[in-house]
């Protein structure tokens, strides 16, 4: 059978779909759910087929449907909740924090908050200092909570499917960008397991970690350090938390170097607790310090030309890495040149065509 | 923009009316051209449009005076504009550059214009309401008689922080209004679906606050209900709350119609277009020999000249330098 390409917005609907046809429990809360749009066009169709019992249209009331859908979790339901931009969030990270993270712990394990939090990152065309922030580090700060951040299609199908599954809170990051990406996707409703990074490409010479969007920068960068002759061991993070790094110390083991690439700031991020981890755990095995690539410590400016600057690119991933691998100054430039031609002139900020994939 | 009328004494006077039109009129132009330019790719941001809801931005900003202090949310090119705000640093701040009034960092979300007192825009809905309770806070603590007014749509209303600023405000008598523009959605979502149906004003008894519901599409009904709102919240009567019942003709973000996307009716848009707030107090100002067509084009010709010069300045303006970009994280 051929395989089916999907982009991750579709995979995402068909994740949601599946869970919903195969456990009555499972329903979608949100602000635009069963809107003509459909967050993106990821539960598009849904009110239809589902109903608005199922598909629960909220009024702009983040902090009460946060509540509301931990409440119906506590009963046993195993709500899907989606904010089209994490800032939206923000106002319910009280009931986030204070009671999905909490409930099966105080409770002695008497209680399980079976919730899918899904959140959208936003990026480009000016979305500016509250509509398109990375926060993803407040998340994973919280025990309690897991974090997912899937970059490809599969990854955004199986991963889904398992955080329906899974019996804990699941804080699932969507970044607008991966939406894009198309990939192969089994038909099947079947679970990718949340347990760890995925290897995207092979080699010896530098271990790259890069979080959802950024895998695809990654790539890039990583390809174009290829032919240079610049080995790069490519993970794709996947979950933030509970972090399993065991692939990534055995890599770091191999190449000594270690690079970590983010959506978020770069201060007290992601990248910090790996960088941390991995040190801890093969210090001896590092020639180099480990370093870590994510935004610089301000907020998302509006401006075309404040936020070129704002975003890590391939290139600027490529040239960290390969210095960091010992690759002479002009060959790092050779590699900056090569991605940039590839860039072709597409502006910065909307998603490149050529990170649709398929990955 | 006229000199405001706070007292409302003299609401017939024909050039404060003539004033009135002529800025609903020129927040239309503004915005049409915005629409009609923004396919250029030039402005890179987000616009929320007001097309349709002109006479409460303007309304509502003749009943302040220029030392009280407004709020607004995503929407606020027209609330920014009727109260005052520099046409040329937001359009600027739209094309990105560095004499927008962020100076390129907020983009359409966040107008604001010290000057003027436009205090703060804020694109997460609600979230500028308390900021208008703190700035009354801040008159009442000082002894000044000035006035908070905090723009809201009726989607504000469904969030907690609304009432909790509503309840605190009344509570400490602070000189805040809040001026509603229901426009009967949030995004592509009715109204029915998201408030149980009862009249908006009875909100406000929950406080013990004063209500008044108006016709938003009327420019001068909307002054004198603020006028209400503003002369007792500045009397030291406390907050009121005014409902504005009104229309957005445009998507909820961009420059288009999408009216094809099914979720509200063609008649019921029609009927909204019919009640455009800016043709029919020009056809009434016109009835009343108010307002001649030689006036009229003299008033289009003007508003024109002076938005192709507020786009000529921010296309050619320069753009920040990004090295600027980390500038100014803290005090
Ligand atoms: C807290 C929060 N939730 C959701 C959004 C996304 N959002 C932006 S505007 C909007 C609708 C607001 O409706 P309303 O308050 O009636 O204002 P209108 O757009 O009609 O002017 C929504 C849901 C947001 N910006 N902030
Ligand atoms: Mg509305």
């Amino acid at each position: 059978m051929p395989e089916r390409l999907l982009s991750a917005a579709e995979a995402i609907r068909e994740a949601q779909d599946q869970a919903m046809a195969a456990d009555r429990r499972v329903f979608v809360i949100g602000e635009g759910v069963a809107d003509p749009k459909g967050v993106f066009g990821t539960t598009l169709g849904r009110v239809e087929k589902y109903g608005p019992g199922r598909v629960v249209e909220t009024p702009l009331s983040e902090n009460a449907f946060t509540g509301v859908a931990i409440g119906s979790a506590l009963m046993g339901q195993r709500p899907i909740l989606v904010h089209q931009r994490v800032e939206f969030a923000l106002l319910a990270m009280e009931q986030m924090v204070g009671n999905a993270a909490k409930a099966h712990y105080v409770s002695n394990g008497a209680h399980c908050v079976p919730l899918v939090i899904r959140l959208i990152i936003g990026r480009g065309w000016g979305q500016g200092p509250q509509h398109s922030q990375s926060l993803e580090a407040l998340f994973a700060y919280i025990p309690g909570l897991k974090l997912v951040m899937p970059a490809t299609p599969a990854d955004a199908k199986g991963m889904l499917l398992a955080a329906i599954a899974d019996d804990n809170p699941v804080v699932f990051m969507e970044h607008r960008w991966i939406h894009y990406a198309t990939g192969h996707v089994p038909e099947a409703s079947a679970p990718t397991p949340l347990d760890g990074p995925r290897r995207r490409r092979d080699g010896d010479d530098v271990t790259l970690v890069a979080t959802s969007y950024m895998v695809f920068e990654a790539v890039q960068a990583a390809d174009a350090l290829a032919g240079e002759g610049v080995g790069v061991d490519l993970f794709d993070l996947r979950v933030a938390r509970p972090l399993v790094l065991d692939a990534v110390v055995q890599s770091v083991r191999r190449t000594g170097r270690l690079v970590i690439v983010d959506t978020g700031w770069q201060a007290f991020g992601i990248g910090a607790e790996i960088a941390a981890r991995v040190t801890e755990s093969c210090f001896g095995a590092l020639k180099a310090a480990p370093r870590r690539i994510g935004l610089p410590a301000h907020p998302t400016p509006s401006s075309p030309m404040l936020a070129k600057a704002y975003y890590p690119s391939s290139e600027a991933i490529a040239e960290t890495a390969g210095s960091l691998a010992g690759l002479e100054k002009n060959r790092v430039a050779k590699v900056r040149e090569t991605i940039a031609r590839n860039r072709n002139d597409v502006p910065f900020d909307i998603p490149h065509p050529s990170f649709r994939g398929p990955f | 923009m006229p000199e405001s009328q706070p007292n409302g004494r003299d609401s017939l006077d024909p050039a404060w009316l003539l004033g009135l039109y002529r800025e609903m009129l020129r927040i239309r132009a503004v915005e049409e051209e915005i629409a009609a330019r923004y396919s250029e790719q030039e402005m890179r941001c987000p616009v929320h449009l007001s097309i349709g809801q002109e006479a409460t931005a303007v309304g509502a900003c003749q009943a302040l005076r220029p030392d009280d202090q407004i709020l607004s949310s995503h929407r606020c090119h027209g609330h920014y504009l009727a109260k005052g705000g520099d046409l040329k640093a937001m359009m600027a701040e739209i094309h990105g550059k560095a004499a927008g009034c962020c100076g390129g960092r907020g983009g359409s979300m966040h107008l604001f214009d010290l000057k003027a007192g436009v205090l703060a825009s804020v694109p997460i809905v609600s979230s500028s309401v308390p900021l208008a309770v703190g700035a009354a806070l801040a008159f009442q603590q000082r002894g000044e008689d000035r006035v908070a007014l905090a723009f809201l749509g009726d989607g504000s209303l469904e969030e907690g922080v609304f009432h909790e600023s509503a309840n605190l405000a009344a509570v400490m008598k602070l000189p805040a209004v809040f001026f509603v523009e229901n426009n009967l959605y949030a995004v592509y979502t009715h109204l029915r679906g998201r408030q149980p149906d009862r009249p908006m004003t009875e909100i406000a008894r929950a406080y013990a606050m004063p209500a008044r519901h108006v016709d938003g599409n009327d420019v001068t009904a909307v002054h004198a209900a603020t006028v209400e709102a503003v002369s007792r919240a500045r009397a030291g009567g406390g907050p009121s709350l005014v409902i504005a019942d009104t229309y957005r003709w445009r998507e909820h973000c961009g420059p288009n119609y999408d009216n094809d996307l099914g979720y509200r009716g063609p008649e019921e848009f029609e009927v909204w277009k019919g009640r455009c707030p800016v043709g029919a107090f020009g056809a009434d100002l016109k009835a009343r020999g108010l307002l001649g067509d030689d006036e009229e084009t003299r008033m289009n010709r003007q508003i024109a000249a002076e938005i192709d010069a507020a786009f000529a300045f921010a296309r050619e303006a320069p753009f920040p330098d990004p090295a600027s970009a980390g500038d100014g994280v803290y005090a």
